[in-house]
């Protein structure tokens, strides 16, 4: 009896003390992040107001701002969204509902997650091969666009792909069995099902595309640029214009890096504000991104 | 064993093999179905009674390594429907199915019924308010969801999804209509009220059940087929199948003593 009773509390101090190295362990993790994220508003919070978001880059870092660069980063995520996602929800539906299951699938299924998982720079090898110097498409927002579309493809077809094999194969039959087409069944019931699943995957993997560096350097981003590209919209003939895709640009990130690599403080100030703008860029992402989730978790519940 | 009915038949199955892949699940099957009568089909479980129905509609194509042998006939065309030169949409637009368990779309209630119609190309909404209050009241449906059409059909109750579901069949108006057992998900209430349904929908259209519920297929079929390892072993007018079955095998599984 006496032996039980000293087993449990063995078991119990155990038990007590992983209790403790669990929450330390949280709050370790917790507290770092905390310290940098404090650290970075603390430091540029103040630089934060309208002129610094009006202002091209300068010399004088009093002077300075992030128009072109968040101008650029709206851009760049535009050109990707438009490239990523009709390929991406196209490959995800057609491997999904349309191809024979066999080895080639396998095959193809086995890379595609691979291939999310390849690091940024090589994408931004490819895309320097194929649309800088085979394409002829430049320097350009084009080009930074679709490298970056290359890079969140593999995740958008996973995210269509999780999301369509949620829906029961119930549905699929009851559609079929009244009828329906292939497409018919896509169109009217695989889409409008999966449309959440798919959507937080899109805005999740633009929210790491925005804070990508590595490709977009490599397919020659500027570092420093004091002007915008060509408008979209004009008051001429024919008043659209595409000729923004062929302007050089620069992003957030790449800002931020050419401010923090010079030695004066200022600068360095200028870059905590610009990581501040970015950060909460890529928050809202996420939280839009959960909101969503949740809006479409309520109405369809398998 | 062939039989022969001196009724109007509505289709028959000739010599009807299927295989999934190497397992050969139906076994030279030549069953009549009546016209605008009930059959259902009774049998231990795994014994190939889903795998028949689902020829009747061609659901095997949908998936790889399925194979049929043999014919499928739809009167009075005399039209072979499980040739592969037939097209398995062109069959499933006329032979409508209900599942096991209830699958309404994640849609409104009156879409749910409208598919069907939409998937023929209907657009006018006079036409398909038509159509859905027709197979609403078909279906006994209509009196409870009338003033909630545009409600999610997953706010119903499993009785009340699945008389959608028969809604959502009836509305293409089918030539026969296929129920895998429609009331297993179901409570004792909610089965009657289908059980009822059957009987009163027979009036105008051919149907077909499987059912594990021998007072079921006694109360609701004309004809009863029993099934066994993927053959028929009897097949007969229900009455006689129940009171005095002449195979062995049938008479200890529906006096409860296999299966
Ligand atoms: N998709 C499939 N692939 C391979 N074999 C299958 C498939 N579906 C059913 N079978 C097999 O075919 C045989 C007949 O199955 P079926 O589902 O038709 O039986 P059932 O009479 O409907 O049984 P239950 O009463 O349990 O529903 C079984 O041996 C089963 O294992
Ligand atoms: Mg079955």
């Amino acid at each position: 009896m006496k032996d039980i009773k000293k087993r449990i509390a063995f078991n119990k101090f155990k038990d007590y003390s992983f209790r403790v190295l669990g929450l330390l362990s949280t709050f370790v993790g917790l507290a770092l992040l905390f310290a940098l994220i404090a650290d970075l508003f603390m430091e540029g919070a103040p630089r934060i107001s309208y002129k610094f978001f009006a202002s091209f880059p300068s010399r004088f870092p009093e002077e300075a701002g992030i128009l072109s660069a968040w101008v650029g980063t709206l851009l760049i995520m535009l050109v990707t969204a438009f490239a990523a996602i009709p390929l991406g929800v196209a490959a995800g539906i057609y491997l999904e509902e349309y191809a024979k299951k066999n080895w080639l699938t396998d095959i193809i299924e086995i890379n595609i997650a691979n291939l999310a998982g390849v690091p940024s720079i090589i994408y931004g090898l490819l895309a320097l091969g194929m649309f800088v110097y085979f394409f002829k498409f430049g320097e350009s927002v084009l080009t930074g666009g679709l490298a970056l579309a290359l890079l969140i493809l593999p995740m958008v077809i996973m995210a269509t792909r999780e999301a369509i094999r949620a829906i029961p194969n119930s549905i699929r039959e009851a559609s079929y069995a009244l009828g329906a087409t292939k497409w018919q069944t896509v169109w009217w019931h695989i889409i409008p099902y999966s449309t959440g699943g798919i959507l937080t995957g899109i805005i999740i993997g633009l929210s790491r595309a925005i804070g990508e560096t590595a490709p977009i350097i490599t397919v020659g981003a500027l570092t420093f640029i004091a002007f915008l590209p060509t408008p979209p919209v004009s008051s001429d003939f024919p008043f659209i214009s595409f000729k923004w895709l062929f302007d050089p640009f620069t992003v957030m990130p790449i800002q931020i890096f050419n401010w923090v690599s010079r030695p004066q403080q200022e600068f360095h100030v200028n870059a905590a504000a610009a990581g501040i703008v970015l950060l909460c860029m890529t928050l809202l992402m996420n939280a839009a991104a959960i909101y969503i989730r949740y809006r479409f978790r309520k109405k369809i519940k398998w | 064993m062939t039989v022969t009915i001196s009724e109007d038949l509505k289709a028959e199955s000739k010599n009807l093999n299927f295989y999934y892949g190497a397992l050969h699940s139906l076994k030279n099957v030549n069953l009549p179905i009546a016209r605008r009568r009930v059959t259902a089909l009774i049998g231990p479980s795994g014994c190939g009674k889903t795998t028949f129905l689902r020829c009747f509609n061609r659901m095997h194509d949908l998936y790889p390594h399925n194979r049929y042998e043999g014919e499928i006939i739809i009167y009075p065309e005399k039209l072979n429907i499980i040739s592969p030169s037939v097209d398995p949409i062109e069959i499933r637009m006329q032979i409508s199915m209900v599942f096991q368990k209830p699958n309404p779309f994640p849609k409104s209630i009156y879409e749910n019924v409208a598919y069907g119609l939409r998937v023929r190309g209907v657009k006018k909404k006079g036409l398909i308010d038509e159509a859905v209050e027709k197979s609403l009241r078909g279906s006994a449906l209509w009196d409870e969801v009338k003033d909630r059409l545009n409600n999610s059909a997953f706010d119903l109750s499993g009785g009340q999804q699945q008389r959608l579901c028969i809604a959502r069949a009836l509305a293409t108006d089918p030539r026969i209509l296929l129920f895998d057992e429609p009331t297993s998900a179901l409570d004792p209430t909610a089965t009657s009220k289908i059980e009822e349904l059957i009987i009163e929908l027979k009036n105008e259209v051919t149907i077909i059940i499987v059912t594990h519920n021998m007072q079921q297929a006694a109360r609701v079929s004309d004809y009863t087929a029993f099934m066994y390892l993927g053959e028929i072993i009897e097949f007969d007018k229900t009455d006689k199948i129940f009171t005095a079955p002449s195979n062995k095998l049938t008479e200890e599984y529906i006096t409860g003593r296999f299966g």
